[in-house]
C-alpha cells in the first residue's frame, strides 16, 4: 500500500512557496518567425513555471530534456519531428505540462528503450491531448508518481514485436490516472510494471500486436470502461493482488493463443460488469485465486471461461453465458469455485414454481470441452450428433468433469 | 429425362409424404421462430437439426420410392428409353421435391418473421443450400442401396444403418482414433475425415460461419490455414458437389448394366 497522500499540507505548500512563482510565470512564445525558434532554446531561457507556447510549425528535434516545472502547449498541434534519431521528449522535473503537441518519427532501438516522451522520477506531470505517430515507445512513465495522462492519441504501425515498444508504458509509477486516451498499432497498448493504485479509465487499445492492456506486479490498480478490441493476444493480467476491473470490453480477440483476458496469478481481483464479445478465450484463469467475478456478458466466445489449474475459491454470480461455444472448461476434476445465479444460454431446465430460479441444477462442463482440453483436434467433432450424445450422458451422470461444479440457482431470464 | 422427372415430381407432389415433410419442416420452423424469437440463434438450433434429420428423410424416402414405383419403373423399361434417363429422372423427381419441401417449409416461418431484412440471411441461406446438398446426397445413395438390393427389407435396413454410420458412428470413430493417436500430429487426418462424411462436411461449412472464434482458438496451423480462408470454404463446396455426383454416376453406371 502506498502511503495516504498528505493533502493538506501540500496544498499550503503549493500556496506559499509556489504561487509567489505563478503569479509571475511568463508566456514564451516559440515558432518559425519568433525570437525563439525551437524547443530546445525555449526550454533553455524559460525559468521555472513559465509557458511555452509552441504555434503550428514542424519542429526537427529530438533528446528535448525538460529538466525545469514548465508548460508546453502546442497551437494546432505543432508536430515535432524526432527524425527516427532518438528519443523526442525527456521530463526530469515535478509539475510539467505537456499539450497539444504532435511527436513523431521516434528512432527505433534495440539497446535502449526511446520514447516519445519519457518522464523520469518526476512527479504531478500533466500529459493531455498529445497526438503520437510512428514511434517506437509512446508514452514511458518511469519512477514518476501522481501525474495524469489524458486525452493522447497514439498511433502506431508496428508490424513485428522484437522491434516495437508500447504505447503508454507505466514501470515503477504509482497513483497514475490515464484517461480516454487511444491507442493503436503498437506492441502493447497500454503497459504497467511495479505500478500501484492507478486508474486506467475510458481507453480505447485496439489491434495492438500483442496485448491491448499489460500488467504483472501492480496492485490495488483500478480499469474501467476501457475498450479493447482485436488485440494480437487481447489482455494479460499477471502477479497482481487487488485488482478491480468494472465495465470494460473485451471484443473481437481471436487466434491461437488469443484471450479477451488472461488472468495469471491474480488474488483478491473484482471482475464485474465486463462484456467479453466474441474472443477466442473470454477469460483464461491460472493460478488465481479469491476472485469475484459479477454481472459479466460473456456473448459468442469460443470459450467463455477457460479455467486452468490451482484457482481457488473464486465465485460467479449473475453473469449472462450466451451463445458461448463452451462456456466453461476445466481441466482437473477439483473444483472449488462457486457458480451461483447465472444465465446460461444452454440451460435446458424448468421453473415450474415460477421463482425466476431453474429448478434442476445446471452443469456448466460439457464432456466435449474436457476432451478438447485433452486432444485439441477433436474440436472438429463441435456439435455433431455422438458428441452432443455424449455430453447428456455426461451431463445425466458425470464421470470426467467435477461433479460438484453445478449451478444451483440457474436464472430463467437474462440478467439485465 | 425431363418427361419422367416431370411425372416423378408431380406423382411426389401429390403424394401425402410430401405435404407431411413440408407440413413438418414449416412447423418446425414456427415452433423454432416462436420459442426463440431470435432469428440467430434460431438458425444454429436449426442447424442441428438439418445435419442430422435431412439425410435421415432423404435416406428412407429414397428407398420407400424407389421399392413402391419399382412397377413402373419396369412399365417404363419396356419402352424405348434410354436407362439413364428413367433413373436420373426417378432421382431428380424425388429430390427436388423433397428440397422444394425443406426450402419451403424452413423458408416461409422465417420469412414471416423478417428474414428477408436481418443480417443472418446469409447464413440461413448457406444452412437452406446445405439441406439441398445432403438431400440429393442421401437420396443418391439411397437409390444406389434400392438398386443393388432386391430385398426390400433387406434394402431397408441398409440405409437406415447407412445413415446411423455416417451421422453417429462414424464421428464415434473418428473420436477414438483421434484419442488414440493423439501423441501423433492429427491434423490432417482429421480434416481428411471430415472430408469423407458429407454431414460432417456440412457441419463443418456451417460452424465456418457460425462458431468461427472457437475453431480459430485451435492450435494447429494446418487447421487453421483450411478452416479460416475462403479457399476451405470452396473446397468443402467442391467435395459436397464430388459427393452428389458421385452415387449419380454410380447410379447410371449401375442401372445401364442391371438385369431386371
Amino acid at each position: 500500500m502506498s502511503k495516504p497522500f498528505p493533502y493538506r499540507g501540500f496544498v499550503l505548500a503549493l500556496f506559499f512557496l509556489v504561487g509567489g512563482h505563478l503569479v509571475m510565470a511568463r508566456t514564451i512564445p516559440v515558432c518559425g518567425d519568433c525570437d525563439i525558434k525551437s524547443i530546445q532554446e525555449g526550454v533553455r531561457q524559460a525559468e521555472a513555471f513559465d509557458t511555452l507556447l509552441i504555434k503550428k510549425g514542424v519542429y526537427r528535434e529530438f533528446n528535448i530534456l525538460i529538466d525545469k516545472p514548465l508548460t508546453l502547449i502546442g497551437q494546432d498541434f505543432p508536430v515535432v519531428d524526432g527524425e527516427d534519431r532518438g528519443e523526442i521528449f525527456r521530463v526530469e522535473s515535478d509539475h510539467v505540462r505537456i499539450r497539444g503537441l504532435a511527436i513523431i518519427n521516434v528512432g527505433v532501438s534495440y539497446t535502449t528503450d526511446y520514447a516519445a516522451l519519457r518522464v523520469v522520477k518526476s512527479s504531478h506531470f500533466h500529459i493531455e491531448g498529445n497526438r503520437f505517430e510512428n514511434l517506437f515507445f509512446g508514452i514511458y512513465l518511469e519512477k514518476s508518481n501522481h501525474g495524469v495522462v489524458r486525452d493522447n492519441q497514439i498511433m502506431g504501425d508496428a508490424v513485428d514485436e522484437y522491434n516495437s515498444g508500447n504505447g503508454i508504458q507505466l514501470w515503477y509509477s504509482h497513483n497514475i490516472e490515464v484517461l480516454n486516451n487511444r491507442v493503436e498499432g503498437v506492441r502493447d497498448g497500454i503497459y504497467l510494471e511495479f505500478s500501484d493504485t492507478v486508474h486506467i479509465r475510458g481507453n480505447e487499445s485496439r489491434n495492438n500486436l500483442r496485448y491491448g492492456l499489460h500488467f504483472m506486479f501492480s496492485n490495488d490498480d483500478t480499469y474501467s470502461n476501457n475498450l479493447f478490441e482485436n488485440n494480437g493476444a487481447g489482455v494479460a493480467v499477471m502477479f497482481s493482488k487487488r485488482i478491480r476491473m468494472t465495465g470494460n470490453r473485451f471484443r473481437k480477440n481471436w487466434g491461437t493463443a488469443s484471450y479477451g483476458m488472461l488472468l495469471k496469478e491474480i488474488n483478491d481481483a473484482e471482475i464485474s460488469g465486463n462484456w467479453f464479445e466474441e474472443n477466442t478465450v473470454g477469460i483464461n484463469i491460472e493460478g488465481s485465486n479469491r476472485i469475484t467475478y459479477r454481472a459479466n456478458h460473456f456473448i459468442n466466445n469460443g470459450w467463455a471461461v477457460k479455467v486452468l489449474g490451482a484457482c481457488y475459491e473464486n465465485s460467479f454470480v449473475g453473469n449472462n453465458f450466451l451463445y458461448n461455444s463452451f462456456d466453461l472448461s476445466y481441466n482437473s476434476k477439483l473444483n472449488d469455485n462457486e457458480f451461483k445465479g447465472n444465465y446460461w444460454s444452454s440451460y435446458s431446465g424448468y421453473d415450474l414454481d415460477r421463482d425466476g430460479v431453474g429448478d434442476i441444477p445446471h452443469r456448466p462442463v460439457k464432456l466435449f470441452s474436457y476432451i478438447v482440453n485433452r486432444t485439441p483436434e477433436t474440436l472438429i467433432l463441435l456439435r455433431s450428433l455422438f458428441m452432443d450424445l455424449i455430453d447428456f450422458s455426461e451431463r445425466v451422470s458425470p464421470v470426467f468433469t467435477p461433479d460438484n461444479l453445478v449451478d444451483t440457482h440457474p436464472k430463467m431470464q437474462k440478467i439485465q | 429425362m425431363l418427361k419422367i422427372l416431370k411425372y416423378s415430381f408431380y406423382d411426389l407432389m401429390r403424394s401425402r409424404w410430401s405435404y407431411v415433410y413440408f407440413l413438418f419442416y414449416l412447423l418446425l420452423g414456427l415452433v423454432l421462430l416462436f420459442l426463440n424469437q431470435d432469428l440467430s440463434k434460431a438458425v444454429i438450433t436449426l442447424m442441428n437439426i438439418i445435419i442430422i434429420l435431412v439425410p435421415l428423410i432423404a435416406t428412407i424416402f429414397g428407398v420407400m420410392y424407389f421399392y413402391n414405383s419399382r412397377e413402373f419403373t419396369e412399365l417404363l423399361l419396356a419402352q424405348p428409353l434410354k436407362r439413364s434417363s428413367i433413373f436420373l429422372g426417378q432421382f431428380f423427381g424425388v429430390a427436388g421435391s423433397l428440397t422444394l419441401s425443406l426450402v419451403l417449409g424452413l423458408g416461409l416461418p422465417f420469412i414471416m418473421y423478417g428474414l428477408v431484412k436481418s443480417d443472418v440471411i446469409l447464413n440461413f441461406s448457406l444452412l437452406i443450400l446445405t439441406g439441398a446438398f445432403l438431400t440429393f446426397i442421401f437420396t443418391g445413395l439411397a437409390f444406389n442401396i434400392a438398386l443393388s438390393n432386391e430385398n426390400r427389407i433387406k434394402g431397408f435396413g441398409y440405409a437406415v444403418l447407412l445413415w446411423l454410420f455416417m451421422a453417429v458412428i462414424y464421428d464415434g470413430l473418428f473420436l477414438l482414433s483421434l484419442i488414440v493417436f493423439e501423441e501423433y500430429p492429427l491434423d490432417s487426418f482429421s480434416l481428411a475425415a471430415t472430408v469423407l462424411n458429407p454431414i460432417d462436411l456440412s457441419r463443418i461449412l456451417i460452424l465456418l460461419k457460425l462458431d468461427i472464434s472457437a475453431l480459430l482458438g485451435y492450435t494447429g496451423a494446418v487447421f487453421k490455414k483450411f478452416l479460416g480462408t475462403q479457399l476451405g470454404f470452396l473446397i468443402s463446396g467442391g467435395v459436397l458437389l464430388l459427393w452428389t455426383l458421385l452415387p449419380i454416376w454410380r447410379l447410371t453406371a449401375k442401372a445401364r448394366k442391371k438385369d431386371f
